[in-house]
């Protein structure tokens, strides 16, 4: 299998294989040269899961969440791939990706497939790899795809750009109502689930969230985030929540909205692509040793780093 | 290109509830810079074998104190197999009398780690016999 062609690869996840799934999925995340190939044969196949990103702060309670939504989800007919991404150690570059923990009622089911990630460096809240990775479970012909992001604190917005739709799990007694008008992560939700809700403290953190939403202001027929109480581990208000998701997909479509988020993200992901594809082009052409003589240069305070890489990008490879 | 990172499931079979064992070595195997995909407690071999297929990991390793070695870790194994996941190394520690070893060594069981093994072994052992299988060197 680890010899399998790009090719074979993406023609095994087309065909249901959950092997070569995963090993594709492997290959992504290593940046191995050829995940390109086997995404590029996958690309056409992709667009067609509705993406759901659930993020909050540690303890939450998001993948105690997110094994219920899967739950809820397969009662209904669908397929559900999951991603759940936990950090890397900066130090070893190691982690521990504890997520499945909360998911084993999921097990034994071919309808559903967990893969946990680590954000290898990445400090937006997802790996730099997870919207690749997203892609080939969406190509793979899973119905929803959950995004679960690192215990995120305030600024680890990523998933607004990877998901249609933006659960942001809150949980009472983590913060007063200041935390709620400061800019964020709060501002990224389409819909909130204030989870843990049977503990003291939960109406007042609905209320903070409805103030900062009448904040807001909002215009006649603009998508206003509902707010859903839940306590994920009884399963409690989780069936409301996936209504609201499904609902939020119907909004995205029925505005156009849909189409044009998807454009942005095309265009986020060509941009992108294109740096990629010129750096690594710009750097194969430079004379040997000519960038380590750039980076004495500038080291030594010769030579200042805008002028050594302007230098760099018009006299690369001449 | 980023280098190929070693992944490994942790993942602790049966009914006992005492999992600090199967947490020490994934906080060590972290701190070698490994993934450790770590399930929790009670896991049956179906649920460590799907885990594992869909994890794509390198190696299992097993924490088992509740006596019943001689049937999970062949199980697990023969689970393997059959998901033509072979190639996976397993490797498994606890509370496993020396009489057994030989036995669930011939199985495929390619280490065994009793109370008191420096994580330190167990590190290296990982290491190595992942690093020789990537390698494409034959497993002795």
């Amino acid at each position: 299998m680890s010899r399998s062609s790009p090719e074979q690869l993406a023609a095994g996840v087309l065909a249901g294989d959950a092997r070569a799934l995963a090993r594709l999925i492997s290959l992504v995340e290593d940046e191995h040269p050829s995940a390109r190939a086997a995404l590029s044969a996958l690309y056409a196949r992709t667009g067609r899961a509705h993406l759901v990103g659930i993020t909050g702060a540690p303890g939450t309670g998001k993948s105690t969440l997110v094994n219920e939504m899967a739950k809820v989800y397969r009662r209904r007919g669908l397929t559900v791939g999951i991603v759940a991404v936990d950090p890397t150690s900066p130090f070893s570059g190691g982690a521990i990706l504890g997520d499945r923990v909360r998911m084993r009622e999921l097990a034994g089911d071919p309808g559903i497939f967990i893969r946990s990630m680590a954000t290898r460096g990445s400090l937006g809240g997802l790996a730099r790899a997870t919207s690749d990775v997203v892609k080939v479970l969406d190509a793979a012909g899973y119905d929803r795809v959950l995004i679960e992001t690192v215990g995120a604190g305030q600024a680890e917005v990523d998933i607004a750009k990877t998901a249609h739709t933006t659960i942001v799990v809150e949980a009472p007694g983590f913060g007063d109502d200041i935390q709620a008008i400061k800019a964020g992560i709060l501002e990224i939700a389409d819909v909130f689930a204030v989870n843990k809700a049977d503990r003291e403290g939960a109406d007042s953190t609905v209320t903070a969230l409805e103030m900062m939403l009448d904040l807001n202001g909002g215009e006649p027929g603009r998508w206003r985030p509902p707010i859903i109480k839940t306590v994920a581990i009884r399963g409690d208000g989780v069936p409301d929540l996936v209504d609201r998701v499904e609902a939020h997909y119907g909004y995205l479509a029925q505005t156009g909205l849909l189409a044009r988020k998807e454009e942005e993200r095309v265009r986020d992901e060509l941009v992108a692509l294109v740096q990629h594809e010129l750096t690594e082009a710009l750097l194969a052409s430079l004379r040997p040793g000519e960038l380590d003589e750039w980076v004495r240069r500038v080291a030594r305070r010769e030579a200042d780093p805008y002028t050594a890489a302007r230098d760099l990008v018009h006299r690369g490879g001449r | 290109m980023p280098e190929e990172k070693i992944r490994i499931l942790i993942a602790k079979p049966g009914l006992d509830g005492h999992d600090r064992g199967a947490k020490v070595i994934a906080r060590a195997l972290r701190d070698a810079g490994m993934e450790v995909i770590y399930t929790g407690l009670r896991q049956t071999p179906e649920m460590i074998v799907e885990a594992a297929l869909q994890e794509d990991v390198d190696a299992i390793g097993l924490s088992i104190l509740s006596g019943a070695h001689m049937t999970l870790f062949p199980r697990v194994i023969q689970l393997l197999k059959e998901k033509g996941l072979e190639d996976v190394l397993v490797f498994g520690g606890g509370i496993i009398p020396d009489q057994d070893v030989p036995e669930l060594k011939r199985l495929g069981v390619r280490g065994i780690f009793g109370p008191g093994t420096s994580t330190d072994t167990i590190v290296e052992f990982v290491r190595e016999e992942i690093r020789r299988h990537r390698a494409g060197e034959p497993r002795q």
